[in-house]
C-alpha cells in the first residue's frame, strides 16, 4: 500500500519543554517525523513551544509555530494552516493529551483534520486502566490486580482488599508523576491524594505489589496491513518498583528463554491489535515473577516514547521515522531498511552486541530531595553504551554519566581492613543497596569486593542473579590488576570487560596516562564494530559504530578531511539539549561545506545520536581516553581536518586541553584561550587589557581568605567554586557565618589554589544581560543581546529573559557589543562567545565570559532568524564572518544588537522541577531560584509585543495565566516599593489581592484593597480561618507573588514562603518570585485579557525581520 | 574457573584461525560452520536436527544465561558438532533450568568454544560463504587441525537426514479427540511440529525418513508431513520418490525446511546452496496471496530454484511460489495450484522464534478438512 494521497498538509504536535520524563528523546523523534514527511512532499506544520530543539529549526518543517502546545493555541494553528491530518504520537504525553482535547472540544471535526499515528479510541483504550485492563483479559493475558478509585473512601475500601504494601497511580499524568508506594495507611492517604489532585481525571489506579519482579518492554510498530515486528525487548536491570526511566536498562533481554519470550512477543502483539494501534509505534511493559515465570502486563504507551528512543539508537531501527511513513500510508515491507539499504523494515532487529542505559540524577540540585528511587521518575537524563558484552557496555554507560562515584572502583582500601570491619562494611553496603537509590549498583559492587555473595545481594536488591554475577566477574577481572607486574594478559581481559584507563590506574595506583601508554605500547586498543540491526548478516551501509576490544574494526576508510564533534553526554541540569543544538547544526553545514563530519556522544536521546545526522557517529563515552581512541581510528583511515570541542557545553571543552597536549588538532578557540576566560586570575588580567570593570572579587582557598575578601569587597558575596557549569555550588552569602558554613560545606571542604573558591561582591538590584556572539579574528557579530528578568543573582538559566532587551537603550547596546569584541579579541575567540553582563547604576560590568556555544544559541538563533550555530561552525574552520555574510548564512548587513525597530520580542523561560521532588518526610522542596540553577527546561513566547511574548511563555510552562481571580502579595522588605504599581494594576483588572499583614499594609496606604491572610506561622485563627497555604492548597488562589526573605533555614518569614511556594508547586499556581516577574505577569495578564492573542509562525516572523533574505 | 582458561582453536577450511577457550566438551569436532543471528532460543537451536553436522556459531554474545530445561528441547540430545559462542554464562538464572548449558553440551559430547571474533567470524561467513571448519580443544596447531577439516566430508551431497531419522514409527497423541490421521515423515523433525498438529486434532504418525510412498499410503493417512532436516536435498532422493507417490494418491500434502525442498523435487525444480543460508528467528517472509509479512524462524542452507514471476507447470499439474523472503528474494513457499498440497522453506512451529506462521498449521488441517 504506498503512501496515502489523499493527505497533502499535516500539522505535528511537539512535546514542549524539557522536564523530568519528557526529554530530548521527542526532539529527536519529532525531528526524524517532520523530515519525513517533508521529503515524502507533504506540508509540515509544527507547534512546539521549546526552542532549545532541531525540530523547532526553520527548516524542519515549512511553518514552524514556536507557540505554547495548549488546545487553544493550536486551534489557531489548526484554523490558520488547515491541515488535512494531525500527527500527535511523537510528542509525548503533551501532544497526545493536546490531541485528545482537540478531538473531545469537537475542533478536529469543525476542521476536517483527521488524526493519523493513532486514533483516539486507541489512545484511550491504552491510556485508560480500567480499558487496558479488561482488553489485556480479554486476550488471555494478565494484569496486575487493581481497584479504579475516584476518591479517598475508595482508597481506604481497595486497601482493604489489596493489603499493603500497594502501589498508587494517578491516571493521566506523564513519566508516572504523583506514583509512588504505600506501605501503610498514611502513605496511602498522603500518596493517593496529591495523585487524585494531579491527574486530571482524579483518578488514582491501587494495584497489588509486584516489587522486586523481573521488569521489561518491548517495542513494537504495526502498519495499516497489519503486519507487526518488535524492535527491541529491553530488560531493567533494577527490578519493579524503580520507574524505568530510572532503571539501568539493557537491550537485549538476558534472562528470558525463547519460550518466555515469545510468550511475551505473541502477548505484546495481540494488546496492540486490541488497542488498535494501527499505523505507528507502541510500548509495552511486563514484570516476571522471578519464582514462577507468572507474566503481568503493566502499561502500553501508544505513542513513541522515551523506551523508543532508546531501542531506535540500540538497534539502529529509526522507530519515529517509521512511525510517520505509517502514518501517512506505507506498510512497513514497502520502506527501506537505512542500514543495509537492501532489505525491508518489515523484520525485527538481531543484537550482537550489549546495549545498556544508565540514568543521571541531579540530587545535588536538590539537596532536600528524597533519594530514593521509586516509580516517580526522577532523573534528568541518561547515557547509553553499547559493548560486546553486558560487563563492557555496563562499564562504559556508568563512564559516560561523567559523574564522580558513578563507575565501578578498586580503589585499594578493603584489604586492610580488619575481618570485623569488613564484615561492618559489607553489612552497610548490603543495606544501603536494599533501597533503591542513585548508587545502588555501586553498593553493590563495593560489597562484592568486600565478599558479599550473589545469594546475598539477591535477597537484598532482586537484581537477577545473572546481572549480579556479571558484576561479580569484574571483581575477579580486577584482581590481577593489583599485581607488582601487570600481566598484558590481565591488562587486556580487564580493556575487554570495559575497564577504563583510569580504573586501572586507580588499582595501581598510578595515572592514566601511565596506563594509556603501556596499553597502547602493547598493542592493546578498541575496534570500532558497526549498529546493523543485523548482527552481520548483512552488509551496513550507514556507519554507526562503537568501540569494543574485539577482533576487527570496521572504520571505512574515506578521502575527504574529517572534522569530528564532541557531543555533550548525557542531559544534566545545566547541560541539556541546547548544547546538542548547537553540535547537530555543526555537523548539518560542515558536511554541506564538504567536510566528513564525525560525531562522539553517548546521549540516546538526542537529534546528534541520530546515525541520519553525521557522516559518521561513535556512540562512546566522552572521557579522554575514549575520545583519543575515536581520533586514533579516524587518523587511520583519513585526514582528521578538527576536532570541535566548543559547541557541547562542559564536556568536550573540559577535554580541550589534554586532547590538545596529546596532539589532536583543536580547531576553533585554541584550549589556551579557553583558560584565560575560564582561570579567574587569567580573566582578571583580560580585563585588566581590554579595560572593562567586573564586580570585585578574589580568589580564596581558606574561610580566613575568603572573610578577608568579603570586608574588603562587602556583603553580599557571591561565592562558587572555579570551573563549574550551571552554577553548581553557587550561593550568595550575607555574614560572616554563612560564609563559614559555605566554605566548609561545599566542595567538601576541599579548597587548594586548583580548586580555589570564588568570592565575588554581589550587585544587588542589577539588571542582568546574556550575549552571544560570533568572533573571527577580525570582525564581531553580535547574536542577540538578551536582557533577564529576574535581577542578576538568580541563574542565567533558571532566569526568564527578552530580546531584543525591552529596557535597555541603543547607548548601552553598542557599549555591550564594543565590550564584547574587546573580550572576544582579548580572548582570542574563534567561533562562538557569550558574556554575561550586570547593569548596576550604569555601569556594565562583566560577569563571566565562555568562549563556547552557551545554552541560548538555539534561543537566540530563533528569535533573530540566523542560524548561529552553522555560522559558528564555519568560523571554527576558518571561515570569515565577511564570507558568511556574503554567502546569506548571516545577514548582509547589522547584527543581533540591531535588529529592526518592530522586531518581534521573544521571551525566554525556565521550567522547574520542583513539583518531581519530595524530602524523605514526603513534603515538597523548596522553589525558590538562586545562583544554581536548577532548571531542566525551556520554553519561547514570540509576539510583537513584549506582554503577548512573556503571557505565551508562562502560558506554555503553566498552562495559563488567570484573567482573574484571586491574588495572593507577599514580599520582603526591599520590594515593598517596586510591588506597588503592578499589584494595583492587578486589583485594576478585577483581581482580589489577598495578602499578609505587612505587605497588605503597604498596599492599603497605597489605595489598593488588599485582604489581610493568616500566615503559615500563625496557623489556623480562633474561628479555623484558614491559612493561606490552606487556601492555596484549597485551590482558591490563581496567582502568588512571594519573595523571599530571611536567611535559609532560619524560622519565620523564610519558612513561611516555602510552605506557600510549596503548595504552589503542589497545585500548579503560578508563583512570581521576583517583582520583576510579577511586572511582566501583570503586563502578560494584561494580554490575555485583551484577546489579542494570535499565532504566527517563525518563517513569517523571519520574513519579517529579514525582509525574506534569510530562509534559515 | 580452570576451564575458561583451556585453550581451544577454530579452523576454517580457508586457513582463517581463531584462538578461543574451551567450552563444552574437551576434544576435537568437524563440520560445515554457519551462524545463527537469533537473541533467543539457544537451547531449541542446539537440539534441532537440521543443525546435525555443522558447527553453529551464535551471533548473540551472551548464550547459557537461561541454562538448560526439560521442556524446552526439540529432539532427544544436542545436534550440533561444534558450538561457537563469545560469551558463555558462569551462572544459571532462570525458574525452569534444571542444569547449565556447559554441562549439557559436554554430557553430549559437544565440543565448543568461547571466541572474541563471533562477528569478525560473521562476516566472514557472510563474505566468503559457509565452510568446513575444525573445532579442537586438543590441537595447538592451527596447520595440523586444518589438514584435518580439509579432509572432512562436505555439506553438498550429504545424505544426513536418513542418520538423524527415528529408526522406528511413534505416534503423537493429539489434544483432545482425533480430528485427522498425519503420516509425518522425519527427516529430522523438530519436537514441536507433532506437538503443534496434536493441538490441532491431528493424531501425528512419525516415520522413518527412508519409508515409501506404499507405506506411508498404507497408514490410510489424512495428511502427510515432510519435516525439515539436515544435509544437501539433492542426496535425499527416497523422501523426494515418496513425495511423487504421495502426490499422486491426491492426499494433502504439508512440508517444512527440507519438505519444502522435496515437493520442489518432487515438482522437477531444482535446489542450490546458499551462500550462508538462513539461520535466525526475524526473516520476514510475505504471502504472495496477501501481502502480509510474517516474522518467521529460519535454518536453512539450501533452497529451491523456482519461477518468480507467476504459477508454473508441474508434472503434478500448476504450482506457484507462495512465500518469499523479503531480505533477498529467495522461495521460502510453494503450493499447487490442481492438488492439495503446499510446503513452505521456514519454520511455522517456531521454538525458537515467532508465532507469526502458526497458521500455516491451520491451513494444513483446512486441507485435510476439505479432501
Amino acid at each position: 500500500m504506498p503512501r496515502r494521497t489523499d493527505l497533502k498538509s499535516v500539522l505535528v504536535i511537539g512535546s514542549g519543554p524539557i522536564v523530568i520524563g519528557q526529554a530530548a528523546e521527542f526532539d529527536y523523534s519529532g525531528t526524524q517525523a517532520c523530515r519525513v514527511l517533508k521529503s515524502e512532499g507533504l506540508r509540515v506544520a509544527l507547534v512546539n513551544s521549546n526552542p532549545a530543539t532541531i525540530m523547532t529549526d526553520p527548516e524542519i518543517a515549512d511553518a514552524t509555530y514556536v507557540e505554547p502546545i495548549t488546545p487553544d493555541t493550536v486551534e489557531k494553528v489548526i484554523a490558520k494552516e488547515r491541515p488535512d491530518a494531525l500527527l500527535p504520537t511523537l510528542g509525548g504525553q503533551t501532544a497526545l493529551n493536546t490531541a485528545v482535547a482537540l478531538h473531545e472540544s469537537g475542533v478536529l471535526e469543525r476542521y476536517g483534520v483527521e488524526l493519523i499515528g493513532a486514533k483516539v479510541d486507541a489512545i484511550q483504550a491504552g491510556e485508560n486502566r480500567e480499558r487496558f485492563k479488561k482488553i489485556v483479559a480479554d486476550i488471555g493475558a494478565e494484569s496486575a490486580r487493581s481497584v479504579i478509585c475516584h476518591s479517598m473512601d475508595d482508597c481506604l475500601a481497595a486497601a482493604g482488599t489489596l493489603g499493603y504494601p500497594m502501589v498508587v497511580r494517578p491516571s493521566f499524568t506523564m513519566g508516572g508523576a504523583g506514583s509512588g508506594m504505600a506501605y501503610d495507611e498514611a502513605d496511602l492517604r498522603r500518596i493517593a491524594g496529591a495523585g487524585l489532585a494531579a491527574s486530571p481525571t482524579s483518578e488514582v489506579l491501587l494495584e497489588e505489589s509486584i516489587l522486586g519482579w523481573k521488569e521489561f518492554e518491548l517495542e513494537l510498530m504495526r502498519d495499516r496491513a497489519d503486519n507487526v515486528v518488535v524492535v527491541c525487548s529491553i530488560e531493567n536491570l533494577d527490578p519493579m518498583g524503580v520507574h524505568t526511566g530510572d532503571s539501568i536498562t539493557v537491550a537485549p533481554a538476558m534472562t528470558l528463554t525463547d519460550r518466555e519470550y515469545q510468550r511475551m512477543r505473541d502477548v505484546a502483539i495481540d494488546v496492540i491489535r486490541a488497542v488498535g494501534v494501527d499505523t505507528g509505534g507502541c510500548n509495552i511493559q511486563f514484570a516476571i515473577d522471578p519464582a514462577t515465570g507468572r507474566m503481568i502486563v503493566i502499561e502500553m504507551n501508544p505513542r513513541v516514547s522515551r523506551s523508543s528512543a532508546l531501542a531506535s539508537k540500540a538497534t539502529g531501527f529509526p522507530i519515529a521515522k517509521i512511525a510517520a511513513k505509517l502514518a501517512v500510508g506505507y506498510t512497513l515491507d514497502e520502506i527501506r531498511n537505512d542500514i543495509t539499504q537492501e532489505t525491508p523494515a518489515s523484520f525485527e532487529p538481531s543484537l550482537d552486541y550489549v546495549v545498556v542505559k544508565a540514568p543521571r540524577f541531579a540530587f545535588e540540585k536538590f539537596p532536600a530531595a528524597d533519594k530514593t528511587l521509586t516509580t516517580h521518575m526522577k532523573s534528568v537524563g541518561e547515557a547509553m553504551a553499547i559493548g560486546r558484552s553486558f560487563p563492557e557496555a555496563l562499564q562504559k554507560a556508568l563512564r559516560s554519566l561523567e559523574k564522580a562515584g558513578s563507575s565501578f572502583s578498586w580503589a585499594p582500601g578493603p584489604e586492610a581492613l580488619s575481618g570485623d570491619e569488613r564484615a561492618a562494611r559489607k553489612a552497610e553496603l548490603i543495606e544501603s543497596a536494599r533501597r533503591p537509590h542513585d548508587g545502588r549498583l555501586r553498593a553493590v559492587q563495593q560489597a562484592m569486593r568486600l565478599g558479599a555473595t550473589v545469594e546475598e545481594l539477591y535477597e537484598a536488591t532482586r537484581i537477577d542473579p545473572w546481572f549480579l554475577d556479571q558484576i561479580a566477574a569484574l571483581d575477579e577481572v580486577a584482581a590481577p590488576l593489583a599485581e607488582d607486574q601487570l600481566d598484558p594478559e590481565a591488562l587486556r581481559e580487564a580493556k575487554r570487560h570495559g575497564f577504563s584507563d583510569e580504573q586501572i590506574a586507580e588499582i595501581r595506583g598510578t595515572s592514566a596516562e601511565v596506563v594509556r601508554e603501556l596499553r597502547q605500547a602493547l598493542g592493546i586498543r578498541p575496534v570500532y564494530l558497526t549498529v546493523d540491526t543485523c548482527a552481520a548478516e548483512f552488509e551496513a551501509r550507514t556507519p554507526y559504530l562503537y568501540s569494543t576490544y574485539d577482533e576487527e574494526t570496521e572504520v571505512p576508510v574515506g578521502d575527504k578531511p574529517k572534522v569530528i564533534i564532541l557531543g555533550s553526554g548525557p542531559n544534566r541540569i545545566g547541560q541539556g539539549i541546547e548544547f546538542d543544538y548547537s553540535c547537530v547544526h555543526a555537523s548539518f553545514t560542515l558536511a554541506e561545506a564538504g567536510y566528513e563530519t564525525v560525531m562522539v556522544n553517548c546521549n540516546p536521546e538526542t537529534v546528534s545520536t541520530d546515525y541520519d545526522t553525521s557522516g559518521r557517529l561513535y556512540f562512546e563515552p566522552l572521557t579522554l581516553e575514549d575520545v583519543l581512541e575515536v581520533v586514533h581510528a579516524e587518523q587511520e583511515t583519513g585526514e582528521v581536518a578538527g576536532v570541535i570541542v566548543q559547541l557541547g557545553g562542559q564536556t568536550p571543552l573540559g577535554l580541550a586541553q589534554k586532547l590538545k597536549d596529546a596532539g589532536v588538532p583543536i580547531v576553533g578557540t585554541s584550549p589556551e584561550s579557553i583558560h584565560l576566560a575560564e582561570e579567574r586570575g587569567a580573566f582578571g588580567q583580560v580585563l585588566a587589557r581590554a579595560d572593562l570593570p567586573a564586580p570585585k572579587h578574589g580568589t580564596a582557598t581558606s574561610y580566613e581568605e575568603a572573610a578577608a575578601i568579603a570586608a574588603e569587597i562587602g556583603y553580599p558575596v557571591l561565592v562558587r567554586p572555579s570551573y563549574v557549569l550551571g552554577g553548581r555550588g553557587m550561593e550568595i552569602v550575607y555574614d560572616d557565618e554563612t560564609l563559614r558554613d559555605y566554605i566548609e560545606r561545599a566542595g567538601g571542604g576541599q579548597w587548594n589554589p586548583e580548586h580555589p573558591v570564588l568570592v565575588d561582591r554581589f550587585l544587588d538590584e542589577a539588571i542582568e544581560i546574556d550575549v552571544d556572539a560570533l568572533y573571527d579574528g577580525e570582525e564581531l557579530y553580535l547574536g542577540g543581546v538578551m536582557e533577564h528578568i529576574e535581577e542578576a543573582g538568580i541563574h542565567s538559566g533558571d532566569s526568564a529573559c527578552a530580546l531584543p532587551p525591552i529596557t535597555l537603550g541603543r547607548e548601552d547596546i553598542d557599549r555591550i557589543r564594543t565590550s564584547t569584541e574587546a573580550l572576544a579579541r582579548e580572548i582570542g575567540v574563534r567561533g562562538l562567545m557569550n558574556v554575561q553582563y550586570a547593569l548596576s547604576a550604569g555601569v556594565l560590568y562583566v560577569l563571566e565570559a565562555n568562549p563556547r556555544a552557551s545554552r541560548t544559541v538555539p534561543f537566540v538563533s530563533k528569535a533573530t532568524a540566523v542560524p548561529l550555530a552553522k555560522a559558528a561552525a564555519r568560523v571554527m574552520m576558518g571561515e570569515s564572518i565577511a564570507r558568511l555574510r556574503a554567502e546569506g548564512v548571516l545577514p548582509a548587513t547589522g547584527d543581533g544588537g540591531h535588529l529592526p525597530l518592530d522586531a518581534p520580542i521573544s521571551v525566554k523561560e525556565a521550567v522547574l522541577p520542583f513539583d518531581r521532588f519530595r524530602t524523605p518526610e514526603g513534603v515538597g522542596v523548596d522553589t525558590i531560584l538562586g545562583p544554581e540553577m536548577r532548571s531542566t527546561g525551556e520554553v519561547m513566547g514570540i509576539d510583537t509585543v513584549f506582554g503577548t511574548a512573556y503571557a505565551k511563555s508562562q502560558i506554555s510552562v503553566y498552562g495559563a495565566l488567570p484573567t482573574k481571580g484571586r491574588a495572593f502579595v507577599s514580599v520582603a522588605n526591599r520590594d515593598k516599593r517596586a510591588m506597588i504599581f503592578p499589584v494595583k494594576r492587578l486589583a485594576d483588572l478585577g483581581f482580589e489581592i489577598l495578602a499578609t499583614e505587612g505587605t497588605a499594609e503597604v498596599l492599603r496606604r497605597n489605595g489598593v484593597r488588599a485582604k489581610i491572610v493568616r500566615k503559615h506561622s500563625a496557623g489556623p485563627g480562633p474561628d479555623g480561618e484558614p491559612t493561606i497555604v490552606r487556601r492555596i492548597l484549597d485551590g482558591e488562589v490563581d496567582v502568588i507573588v512571594n519573595t523571599p526573605f530571611g536567611s535559609p533555614g532560619q524560622s519565620g518569614p523564610r519558612l513561611d514562603g516555602y510552605e506557600i511556594r510549596t503548595a504552589a508547586v503542589l497545585r500548579g499556581v503560578p508563583c512570581l518570585t521576583t517583582v520583576q516577574a510579577l511586572s511582566a505577569a501583570v503586563q502578560g495578564i494584561e494580554a490575555t485579557a485583551a484577546g489579542v492573542i494570535g499565532v504566527r509562525s517563525l518563517q513569517e516572523h523571519a520574513q519579517h525581520l529579514w525582509g525574506g533574505e534569510e530562509d534559515s | 574457573m580452570n576451564r575458561a582458561t583451556k585453550p581451544a582453536l577454530l579452523v576454517l577450511e580457508d586457513g582463517r584461525t581463531f584462538h578461543g577457550t574451551a567450552y563444552g566438551a574437551e576434544g576435537e569436532a568437524f563440520g560445515e560452520i554457519v551462524f545463527n543471528t537469533g537473541m533467543t532460543g539457544y537451547q531449541e537451536t542446539l537440539t534441532d536436527p537440521s543443525y546435525h553436522r555443522q558447527i553453529v556459531t551464535m551471533t548473540a554474545p551472551h548464550i547459557g544465561n537461561t541454562g538448560v530445561n526439560d521442556e524446552d528441547p526439540e529432539s532427544g540430545r544436542v545436534q550440533v558438532a561444534g558450538y561457537v559462542v563469545r560469551e558463555p554464562s558462569r551462572v544459571v538464572s532462570n525458574w525452569r533450568a534444571r542444569r547449565s548449558l556447559d554441562d549439557e553440551l559436554r554430557d553430549y559430547g559437544v565440543v565448543g568454544i568461547a571466541i572474541n571474533g563471533t562477528r569478525a567470524l560473521t562476516r566472514h561467513l557472510r563474505d566468503k560463504g559457509a565452510m568446513r571448519a575444525g573445532v579442537s580443544t586438543t590441537e595447538t596447531d592451527p596447520q595440523a587441525l586444518l589438514e584435518r577439516v580439509l579432509d572432512s566430508p562436505d555439506m553438498i551431497g550429504a545424505d544426513l537426514a536418513r542418520v538423524v531419522s527415528t529408526p522406528e514409527p511413534y505416534v503423537v497423541r493429539p489434544e483432545g479427540e482425533v480430528r485427522h490421521r498425519v503420516a509425518a515423515i522425519d527427516l529430522g523433525i523438530k519436537a514441536m511440529t507433532p506437538r503443534r498438529m496434536a493441538e490441532r486434532g491431528c493424531e501425528v504418525h512419525v516415520l522413518p525418513a527412508t519409508v515409501t510412498a506404499e507405506e506411508i499410503l498404507a497408514l490410510e493417512p489424512d495428511g502427510v508431513f515432510y519435516s525439515n532436516g539436515p544435509g544437501d536435498p539433492a542426496a535425499c532422493g527416497y523422501a523426494v520418490e515418496s513425495m511423487r507417490g504421495v502426490l499422486d494418491g491426491g492426499t494433502p500434502v504439508f512440508g517444512i525446511c527440507l519438505g519444502n525442498q522435496m515437493l520442489g523435487r518432487a515438482l522437477g525444480l531444482g535446489t542450490y546452496k546458499l551462500r550462508f543460508g538462513h539461520r535466525g528467528v526475524n526473516q520476514p517472509v510475505q504471502d504472495r496471496a496477501n501481502g502480509r509479512v510474517h516474522i518467521t524462524s529460519h535454518n536453512h542452507g539450501f533452497a529451491v530454484e523456482a519461477p518468480l514471476d507467476g504459477p508454473f507447470d508441474t508434472p503434478f499439474g500448476r504450482a506457484e511460489v507462495s512465500h518469499v523472503d523479503l531480505n533477498d528474494g529467495v522461495v521460502e513457499g510453494l503450493r499447487l495450484l490442481d492438488r492439495p498440497a503446499f510446503s513452505v522453506q521456514y519454520h511455522p512451529e517456531a521454538a525458537p522464534g515467532p508465532h507469526d506462521a502458526t497458521g500455516l498449521f491451520d491451513r494444513f488441517c483446512d486441507l485435510m478438512d476439505r479432501s
